[in-house]
């Protein structure tokens, strides 16, 4: 016969669980090394205590503390007091500290004082057995985690030094089992085929345990052994390792790794391009100076004139110039003169001049008779005057002037020219040199 | 980087600046200047060559499952370009 067991939501269970070990380990004292503390900006200290084995979440809160005579560090061996509580949103358990007590060094700080006592007996560490770095790396090797963040400090660091450098990375796990395997492996990888002329050994920044591969024995030999130099770069400027020890030149941080190895190339690149533009500098300042000296002379008199060279001659030249024009203009003048003399004669023999000339022959001529012809009428109209004086003396008219009358019959207006034609009685008219009279004839005599 | 070329370093930074302290002085015809610019320009040149490639080469080494290096025919490790990417935790 077989009874299933209740089935319990995940609430259910973990209440039962939180109930159990609260009650059971109420208060408690436990023994162990800090490991992984992180401060919080709350005031809350979260760390794990840790053994050879086992680890336990551990959180000393911001008031117990403020209680404490001194606050737990890194590696701290330490005994503590307080109470298991089960965080129920993620399923874990912890250690809720009220009390320290300071133990001492913790195992890992222990192993590593010895081992760096053991290695500096053996002389590892000693100043002389250091190599030189290179001064101008042309390959630098790097011994990290492909996607941690010391490759990329120093690739940033190498960028913005200088663009021509040659980079190789040996991907590793820089932490946890096995790490320390790969990072001896890498090292002595870059040796076995001279890949690199200054290597870099490192990881970003940790817990001691993160840390530890670097503190491994096979690490140091193989940094010891490598007969390319090491530049190590682990964790944080505070944090020291095995490997710092033994490496020819420890750098605080990856970056300044990577600062090391690019220094001198770094400089020397700098160096040449100020000297090349002090160079072009000197150059052009000389070319400028040149061309200054040239454009001096250029001003120089008898440079800058024709006439200083050439004046005499010029002169020469214009004179001889104004002897040709003169002789030029006498020819031009006389040749004018003769064709001015040519023209004129030829001008007589046109038709036109014959006819110009006859034409004033013509008008001379009939001037002349007009002349003559108007000399005539005067003439003539002298003679005509005078006929007229003589015809008017011979007028009956200017005879009454001078008394005499004549008698017209009334009747008829005719001359009476004898007294037989009158009879006694009838009426006459007798004109005067100023009217007429009419008389009555009266007798007969 | 060996001794030689250490001293062939030093030996062409002489040179430059001997270059330099002749072309600063006054008695130098600007051909000599132009021919001893042309020399430091080649100098320089050199030495830039010689502590830069002309273009960055980041290169990753390739890997077995075991960890150890793929060798190429002659036996030279195979190498990949390398580009980091993001890191989104200390490691």
């Amino acid at each position: 016969m077989t009874s299933s067991p209740p089935i319990l939501s995940v609430s259910d269970l973990t209440f039962a669980v939180k109930k159990k070990l609260e009650l059971s380990f109420a208060s408690l004292s436990v023994r162990g090394e800090v490991s992984n503390l992180r401060k919080q900006a709350s005031g809350h200290i979260y760390f794990t205590l840790k053994d050879a084995n086992s680890q336990l979440s551990a959180v000393l809160f911001r008031g117990a503390a403020s209680r404490l005579s001194r606050l737990p560090k890194e590696g701290d061996e330490l005994v503590a007091r307080g109470s298991l509580s089960v965080y129920s949103p993620r399923g874990t358990y912890q250690l809720i500290i009220k009390e320290v007590e300071y133990a001492g060094s913790g195992p890992l700080l222990q192993r590593l004082h010895e081992l760096k006592i053991k290695l500096q007996g053996m002389g590892w560490f000693d100043k002389e057995k250091k190599q030189p770095l290179p001064k101008f790396p042309k390959t630098i090797g790097v011994v990290t985690s492909p996607t941690g963040s010391v490759i990329q400090d120093i690739l940033y660091v190498l960028n913005r030094r200088y663009s021509g450098f040659h980079l190789i990375l040996n991907p590793v796990r820089v932490q946890g089992d096995g790490a320390a395997a790969e990072i001896t492996s890498a090292i002595n990888q870059f040796n076995r085929h001279a890949l690199c002329d200054v290597l870099i050994v490192g990881r970003g920044g940790g817990s001691l345990e993160d840390l530890w591969p670097f503190n491994e024995v096979c690490v140091a030999e193989a940094i010891h052994q490598s007969k390319i130099p090491i530049v190590s770069a682990v964790g944080h400027e505070t944090d020291f390792t095995i490997a710092d020890f033994v490496a020819d030149m420890r750098a605080p941080t990856p970056s300044t790794a990577a600062e090391i190895v690019s220094e001198n190339t770094a400089e020397h690149l700098m160096r040449l391009s100020k000297l090349k533009s002090g160079l072009l500098q000197t150059l052009r300042a000389q070319v400028r100076s040149s061309k200054q000296r040239l454009e001096a002379l250029m001003k120089q008199p008898l440079i800058s004139s024709p006439y200083a060279l050439l004046g005499v001659h010029q002169q020469k030249l214009d004179m001889i110039q104004d002897d040709l024009t003169q002789g030029i203009k006498q020819v031009l003048v006389k040749s004018k003169m003769q064709v001015e003399g040519a023209r004129r004669q030829k001008e007589a023999l046109k038709p036109t001049a014959t006819l110009n000339l006859l034409k004033q022959n013509f008008a001379k001529s009939r001037r002349e008779i007009t002349r003559a012809y108007l000399e005539q009428v005067q003439v003539r109209k002298t003679k005509l005057d005078q006929l007229i004086k003589l015809l008017r003396a011979l007028d009956p008219r200017n005879v009454l002037e001078r008394g005499y009358s004549i008698a017209f019959h009334e009747k008829n207006d005719s001359v009476i020219l004898s007294k037989d034609e009158v009879q006694v009685g009838e009426s006459l008219r007798v004109r005067f040199f100023d009217g007429e009279l009419i008389v009555q004839t009266t007798e007969k005599k | 980087m060996s001794e030689e070329k250490k001293q062939t370093f030093e030996e062409a930074y002489e040179r430059l600046e001997a270059i330099l302290e002749k072309m600063n002085g006054e008695q130098v015809s600007l051909d000599k200047s132009l021919t001893l610019y042309e020399e430091a320009d080649a100098l320089i040149t050199s030495c830039q060559k010689r502590l830069a490639e002309a273009e960055a080469k980041i290169e990753t080494l390739l890997k077995n499952r075991e960890g150890n290096l793929i060798l190429n025919e002659e036996g030279s490790p195979e190498t990949a370009s390398f580009a980091p990417t993001r890191h989104d935790s200390y490691q």
